[in-house]
């Protein structure tokens, strides 16, 4: 996994209330058995008319967007299924940081596999960075994920709160699985207690 | 907290799958049912394959294509699929195989959604961690087992290591008071839950839903409740084991027997939540109070009582103003029409959420004599093969046939339309299934949510429909 410490880049506005996972990854491009590629499908069906042509009007669209590696999000983002494909999508296109006020919780954990940063704001202050998104191009964001802090394009900043463990993984971009087998001797155990107390498990 | 403090269903079955706890509350669960897709596996598989690990827990692995299969009876010819669903579903057959897991192929009459397989096949027992690359593993809490939706990378982890990073959730309690009037079904109360909460009102919770109308309701009923906890954002939703939750289990192919069987029973009945256990948010809905309900817009939260009209954009506050004009205008609805007044093309009955035995007889009852609407498609997708053949046992397929429904065979049909089962652009469906998000169904296609009953009184007149009226 690409570890994540600081990033610098352009924020997309994305106001909409629960943008769900069927709207970030529409369920066609859940058909493959890879991981890569599903970025020139991100948001499809708001991104793109059936035939395939740009809907202006949608942000990543726009040319200030284009490049966005940042979305500042309405309430509950990622809701719905428990698609990887969202965030492989998102990571695919580029985006490295997700602002909202909540995240569904299956796709917030998704996140963290992925090298993405969900940070997670109070309304308010998650709208001064909409207000920052809204500006375009020029308004960059910047995030450093050691001390916790997104500084918005005119020097204004803003401090998170994140689990010290989900930290310390992303920032070093380690294997979960890796981790957890140092621990294996701890699942041996329960495992062997277990079979004697619920053999029928 | 002591270990006599008083404890809910969750804090117990939580702490009997603990087996490691680092020193700021990260754990790792243990998982007893690891279930799995053809779509959020193959790439967890390969990353097995990579890094040379292997499944530590085949035997508690179990696995079913359903998403992309097609329903139809030719499916047993494979041009019926499209070349990248054939792929997925061979890559689960190739996987099973390799790494030794239990497997019900789509020729396999026990073949179906792997929520409703689970059980039917006794894999899902009170007081288990069940796990699977799917939201609506939510389902399985109907049996008082900790149940949630994970995403692949954890299904790559649970393979590896039987465990899962987690940390605790809060305690939510739903309780339902009373009794349901007649024409109200389980449907009725996840949806109007929903409703009250929100999509996000669960978030950070496992919800327990509890009272005397979650007690009255069969199993079939409790995992339709359970299996929309994830809409409302909950983590995972439980109901405490009771005697009709050993009665449903007594005898499935993977349930304990014998003295095994007597042991676990001994456990399954401590599985309840103590007298005086604190829950961090509580929710109370009158049984009586509940109505049959559908969804208007976009998002599962946008319930009403069937007898209710379109609401405008102004009725919200804040971001959800926006997101009301923009389900307004994807539905096609206008604010103040009546919900009976919307007219439908198409009638889906079937999905985890109401594909079970019980849902088709509820469908069947309303349309037993009577015929679908000219002109609409109509089908019904039993939610395993096994709850087909039951259905045709009890005539229920007749019936169906004899309404001018399709009858199919099993599989996630046209609840998430990854298969060949799709709506049109603008085609509008009263489903019985679980999302109506935007081209949830298919691009354009225009979902109300609803109960089997209230989708099969639907298909009789064309329109959305208070089922009371037919009963």
């Amino acid at each position: 996994m690409d570890a994540f410490t600081t990033l610098s880049g352009v924020a997309a506005p994305m106001p909409l209330v629960n943008i769900d996972t069927d709207m970030i990854i529409p369920k066609q491009f859940l058909k493959t058995i890879k991981r890569s590629g599903l970025g020139a499908n991100l948001f499809d069906e708001m991104r793109f008319t059936q035939d395939g042509q740009e809907i202006p009007g949608f942000v990543l669209n726009q040319t200030a967007y284009r490049s966005a590696q940042i979305l500042v999000a309405g309430d509950n983002f990622g809701c719905g299924s428990s698609r990887e494909h969202a965030p492989w999508a998102l990571a695919d296109f580029g985006i490295r940081c997700v602002i909202s006020t909540s995240f569904a919780d299956i796709f917030y954990n998704n996140c963290f596999k992925n090298g993405i940063l969900p940070v997670v704001l109070p309304p308010e202050v998650r709208e001064l960075c909409m207000k920052d998104a809204e500006k375009g191009a020029n308004a960059r964001i910047e995030v450093d994920l050691a001390t916790q802090t997104i500084t918005l394009s005119d020097g204004h900043v803003i401090n998170f709160d994140l689990d010290p463990f989900r930290k310390h993984c992303l920032m070093n971009g380690l294997d979960d699985i890796g981790l957890t087998l140092e621990k294996v001797t701890a699942i041996d155990s329960f495992e062997a207690k277990a079979t004697q107390s619920r053999p029928w498990v | 907290m002591s270990a006599t403090a008083p404890q809910t269903l969750y804090d117990k079955i939580w702490d009997a799958h603990v087996a490691h706890e680092a020193e700021d509350g990260t754990c790792l669960l243990y998982i007893d049912r690891h279930l799995v897709h053809e779509v959020t596996s193959p790439q967890a598989f390969e990353g097995l394959r990579m890094t040379g690990r292997t499944v530590r827990a085949p035997d508690k692995t179990i696995a079913v294509p359903d998403h992309n299969v097609p329903t139809t009876l030719d499916r047993a010819n494979a041009a019926t699929m499209t070349e990248d669903s054939r792929i997925q579903v061979e890559a689960l057959d190739i996987n099973a195989k390799e790494f030794g897991i239990h497997y019900y192929p789509v020729s396999d009459v026990r073949q179906g959604i792997v929520h409703i397989v689970g059980p039917e096949q006794g894999w899902t027992l009170p007081g288990m961690t069940v796990v699977c690359g799917d939201s609506h593993t939510a389902t399985h809490g109907a049996f008082g087992a900790l149940a949630h939706g994970i995403g692949t990378s954890e299904v790559e982890h649970v393979l590896a290591t039987q465990t899962l990073i987690q940390k605790k959730s809060k305690n939510m309690k739903v309780e339902i008071t009373g009794h349901l009037r007649p024409g109200v079904t389980a449907k009725d109360i996840t949806l109007s839950v929903i409703g009250a909460t929100g999509t996000a009102g669960g978030t950070g919770y496992v919800i327990e839903y509890c009272g005397t109308a979650i007690q009255d309701l069969s199993m079939e009923g409790r995992m339709t409740v359970c299996n929309m906890a994830i809409e409302g954002g909950a983590r995972a939703g439980l109901i405490a084991p009771d005697e009709k939750t050993f009665a449903y289990c007594m005898g499935r192919p993977h349930a304990p027997k014998g003295a095994q069987w007597e042991a676990a029973l001994a456990w399954w009945k401590t599985l309840y939540t103590d007298e005086g256990a604190h829950f961090d948010k509580v929710l109370v809905l009158k049984g009586e109070d509940i109505a049959p309900v559908v969804t208007w817009g976009t998002s599962p939260e946008d319930v009403l009582p069937i007898t209710g009209t379109v609401p405008a954009a102004t009725d919200f506050t804040g971001g959800k103003v926006e997101a009301a004009q923009r389900s307004l205008d994807y539905m096609g609805l206008t604010p103040g029409q009546k919900l009976s007044d919307i007219a439908i093309d198409t009638v889906f009955i079937g999905s985890c959420t109401n594909g079970r035995i019980e849902d088709l007889r509820a469908a069947a009852a309303i349309l037993k004599g009577k015929k679908k609407k000219d002109g609409l498609r109509a089908m019904v997708v039993p939610g395993s093969g096994l709850v087909r053949a039951q259905a045709e046992e009890e005539g229920l397929a007749q019936i169906f046939i004899d309404a001018g429904f399709e009858w199919r065979l099993a599989g996630c049909s046209m609840c998430l339309a990854m298969n060949p089962d799709q709506l049109a652009p603008g085609e509008r469906c009263a489903a019985t299934s679980n999302r109506n998000f935007e081209g949830r169904q298919g691009r354009g296609g225009r979902t109300h949510l609803m109960s089997p009953a209230m989708a099969a009184a639907a298909a009789i007149t064309g329109h959305l429909t208070d089922v009371r009226e037919m009963m």
